[in-house]
This record gives structure tokens, C-alpha cells and sequence, in this order.
């Protein structure tokens, strides 16, 4: 009877020195790629944010981006902040708005969207998804479907008479159930990444509008932050 | 009998057409039906998917004696894994819009199962010219099957091809098309004329061959 032949064994020290190499080779190659396209790539993001910017809020001519001070006071700022928050002014420097970004878990990983406020309409009136990983044909229609973008034509967004939170709460309802200017009418097949977008969207509205308002007007966009 | 030598020609070609690897091997089908559903995104799908065949291809024909024989799949992904990371780096600095249109579908090149196969089956088998060629080969026939994917879902799901509209407004676009499902409706459409026309090749070989 024959035995089957073995093939010699490699020693563990030639495995760990060829795995450990060929990490090491890796990650040079990744640090090296990566150096040389930052500057690039941040390029890239500020040319896109600012689209997405004009997107939103067309009337925009020059914007400002704001943080809030240690006071609990709106200020300028040269922060790069996660979810960066614009002051917005049109052609004659009048303040027209403010551009927001919000950040929340949709279907399958967190969507990053731009949103637009209106000091004069007190409403969201832009709206722009920037980062989503949404199903194709199902969730990312969010980005598509008419009668889902149309909601941000005039969301209702104002505040109650203390001025610390929103009057009504933005809330995502079941398609061609909207009755009220604060809903988002929804869509059938994307419930949950259009309930998800109405949350971020509360909850960053419930948390910057009563800040903006109180101190947008204030800010004097020509001072150094 | 001496057997027919392969040429440099052969390597490149063979990926085109007799082994393409969306048609005839049927893999990486992931990227294939999902990121084919305009031209633009199919030929950027292709492209990044040639540039890791070709650099993995290299790299691992390059490293072949070093890598031992137990530890190839682990250095193969790493590897591999390197090239995509650089790749999505690459188009994020080439055009933002381009790489969210392209979504998680850059990241999972790293799992195409045609690279791993050309790296296992070819590469660390070859010289480098020749792993170059073969993935070359590869890579374009892969990214002319996207697109071939990619035109037909675009021209009824749209009616544009890269974005210029090739019918009046009036046109009624398929929408499923441009879905998923039409991933699938366009690739078995091309299957079937591939595989028809591969019958015919077949039955005139075979003619040639008696007579």
C-alpha cells in the first residue's frame, strides 16, 4: 500500500516572517496613499459641502460656520466641527438662513444629511442627503422620490413661546398620511430610513434652532473667531 | 506531441472573451449586478476593480517565493485588501460624488472572488509580466461586461447613456431597470447572446475539426 506523500512543513518562523512582512509592506503602502491624496480629498469634501450648500439654500452667497462657545453662546468658528452648522447670507449680507448637518443610524449604517432653516418662513426648506449606504431601490429613494423631497419645501419648524424647543415635534408619518406642515410624509418600502430622517432631523432642530434664533441675528460675521 | 505554447497575446486575450470573467467564469457578480445600473458607475466599478487585479496580480507573482504555502490566502487578502483601500482613497481624491455613487461597493472588492482566484490560480504560479498581462486581460474584460451591463440598464432605466438623454422626454424609463432586479435582466440577456454566439464558435471548430 502506498502513502500518501507529505509535502514538508514550513517552519512557523518563515509563516510569521512573511505574514508580518507583508503587513509591514501593507501598511506603508496605505500611509504612503493616503498622505499623498489628503489634502486632495479635504479639498474635495469643502468643493462638496459647499455645493451641497448652495443646494439647499440657493439665496446663499457667503456663509460662516458657527459652534457654540463655552458660555452656552453661538460664536464663529475655524473648528473643523463632526457635524458642522453654517450661518447663511444672501447677496445684500443679510442673514437668510442657517445650513445644518445631522447625523443618525438609517437601515443600514448612519446617514449624514444637510438640512436648511429659514429665520424668516421658520422652516426647513432645503434638505440634501450627503453620506448614505441606504438599499439600493428601496431605502435610497429617499434621495429621489418626489413627494419625499417635496416635504422640505416648507417644513414647519418653529419654536414654542419660550423658545427652547420646537412647538411640534418633526415627525415621519406612513405615505399620504401627512396632515400637518411639521410631518414628513413617508414612503411605503422605505418606513425606516424615512423615520430615521425625520428623527435626526427633530433632534437636531430641537437642539440648534432655539440656539440659532436666539443668537444668529447677534453674530457679526466680519469678526475674527 | 509538442503542446501550443502560450503567448504574451494569448494571456491578455484570453480574459476578453474565452475566460471573461463576467460571462464565461461568472464571477464577481456582486459589483457586477449591483453598481451596473448607469455606465459611468460600471466603467468606474471596472476600473477599480483592473487596478487591484493588476497590482495584487503583480504583487503577489513578485512575493510568490516568500510567501509560504500555508499562509498565502491570509498575505493574498492582505494584500488585496491594501490595493482597495489605496483605490477608494484614490477615487474619494478623484471625485466625491463618484465614490458615493459607487457606495460599499469599493470596500467589497476586497471579497471579488475573481482577484483572490487570478492571485491563487495565476499569480503566484507566474513571472510578473505574465501576471500582469493575465490580470490586465481580466480586469478589462471585466470592466467591457459592466459596462455592456451597465449601457443597457442605463439607455431603458434612464434613457441616457453616461447621462446624455438618448430619447425625447416623452420616453417612458423603465425603472426596474435601473433596480436591482434589472441587474439581472440585463445580465441574462448578455449571457444569452455570449453563450449563443460561443455555440456557434463551437459547432465551426468542430466542423473545421471533421472536414
Amino acid at each position: 500500500m502506498s502513502t500518501p506523500e507529505l509535502q514538508p512543513q514550513t517552519s512557523a518562523m518563515s509563516m510569521y516572517r512573511a505574514i508580518v512582512g507583508i503587513g509591514a509592506m501593507c501598511a506603508l503602502v496605505i500611509v504612503v496613499v493616503f498622505q499623498s491624496t489628503a489634502a486632495r480629498i479635504r479639498d474635495n469634501q469643502e468643493r462638496f459641502l459647499a455645493a451641497a450648500i448652495s443646494d439647499v439654500l440657493p439665496v446663499t452667497e457667503e456663509t460662516i460656520a458657527v459652534g457654540i462657545g463655552e458660555n452656552g453662546q453661538l460664536q464663529k468658528t475655524t473648528a473643523s466641527l463632526p457635524l458642522p452648522v453654517f450661518l447663511a447670507y444672501g447677496s445684500n449680507g443679510d442673514l437668510v438662513g442657517a445650513v445644518l448637518t445631522a447625523e443618525g443610524m438609517g437601515y443600514q449604517d448612519n446617514i449624514r444629511v444637510l438640512y436648511a432653516y429659514s429665520f424668516e418662513k421658520r422652516a426647513i426648506v432645503g434638505f440634501k442627503i450627503l453620506d448614505s449606504k441606504e438599499t439600493p431601490g428601496l431605502g435610497d429613494r429617499v434621495e429621489i422620490e418626489p413627494h419625499f423631497i417635496a416635504n422640505f419645501e416648507a417644513l414647519d419648524a418653529r419654536l414654542n413661546t419660550s423658545g427652547d424647543a420646537l412647538n411640534n415635534a418633526i415627525v415621519t408619518v406612513k405615505q399620504g398620511e401627512k396632515t400637518d406642515p411639521w410631518q414628513i410624509d413617508g414612503i411605503t418600502g422605505a418606513t425606516i430610513t424615512s423615520e430615521a430622517l425625520g428623527n435626526m432631523l427633530n433632534d437636531s432642530a430641537n437642539g440648534w434652532l432655539p440656539i440659532l434664533e436666539r443668537d444668529a441675528i447677534s453674530i457679526d460675521r466680519e469678526a475674527t473667531p | 506531441m509538442a503542446s501550443k505554447e502560450v503567448t504574451s497575446t494569448d494571456e491578455f486575450v484570453k480574459g476578453l472573451w474565452r475566460d471573461n470573467p463576467v460571462f464565461v467564469q461568472v464571477l464577481g457578480m456582486c459589483p457586477a449586478l449591483a453598481v451596473s445600473n448607469t455606465a459611468m458607475n460600471a466603467l468606474a466599478m471596472g476600473l477599480a476593480t483592473t487596478f487591484v487585479l493588476l497590482m495584487s496580480g503583480l504583487s503577489v507573482s513578485l512575493l510568490r517565493g516568500f510567501i509560504p504555502r500555508e499562509a498565502r490566502i491570509v498575505c493574498y487578502i492582505c494584500i488585496i485588501a491594501t490595493f482597495v483601500t489605496s483605490v477608494d482613497y484614490l477615487i474619494m481624491a478623484l471625485s466625491l460624488e463618484l465614490h458615493r455613487a459607487l457606495g460599499a461597493f469599493i470596500a467589497l472588492i476586497v471579497v471579488n472572488c475573481l482577484i483572490l482566484g487570478r492571485a491563487e490560480a495565476f499569480a503566484s504560479k507566474n513571472k510578473p509580466g505574465r501576471a500582469l498581462l493575465d490580470g490586465l486581460g481580466m480586469g478589462v474584460g471585466f470592466t467591457v461586461a459592466l459596462l455592456f451591463i451597465g449601457v443597457v440598464r442605463e439607455i431603458l432605466g434612464s434613457g441616457s447613456i453616461f447621462g446624455f438623454a438618448v430619447f425625447p422626454d416623452s420616453f417612458q424609463t423603465w425603472t426596474v431597470m435601473v433596480l436591482p432586479s434589472g441587474g439581472f435582466f440585463a445580465m441574462a440577456l448578455w449571457l444569452l447572446i455570449v453563450n449563443r454566439i460561443k455555440k456557434k464558435e463551437a459547432e465551426t471548430e468542430k466542423a473545421e475539426a471533421t472536414a
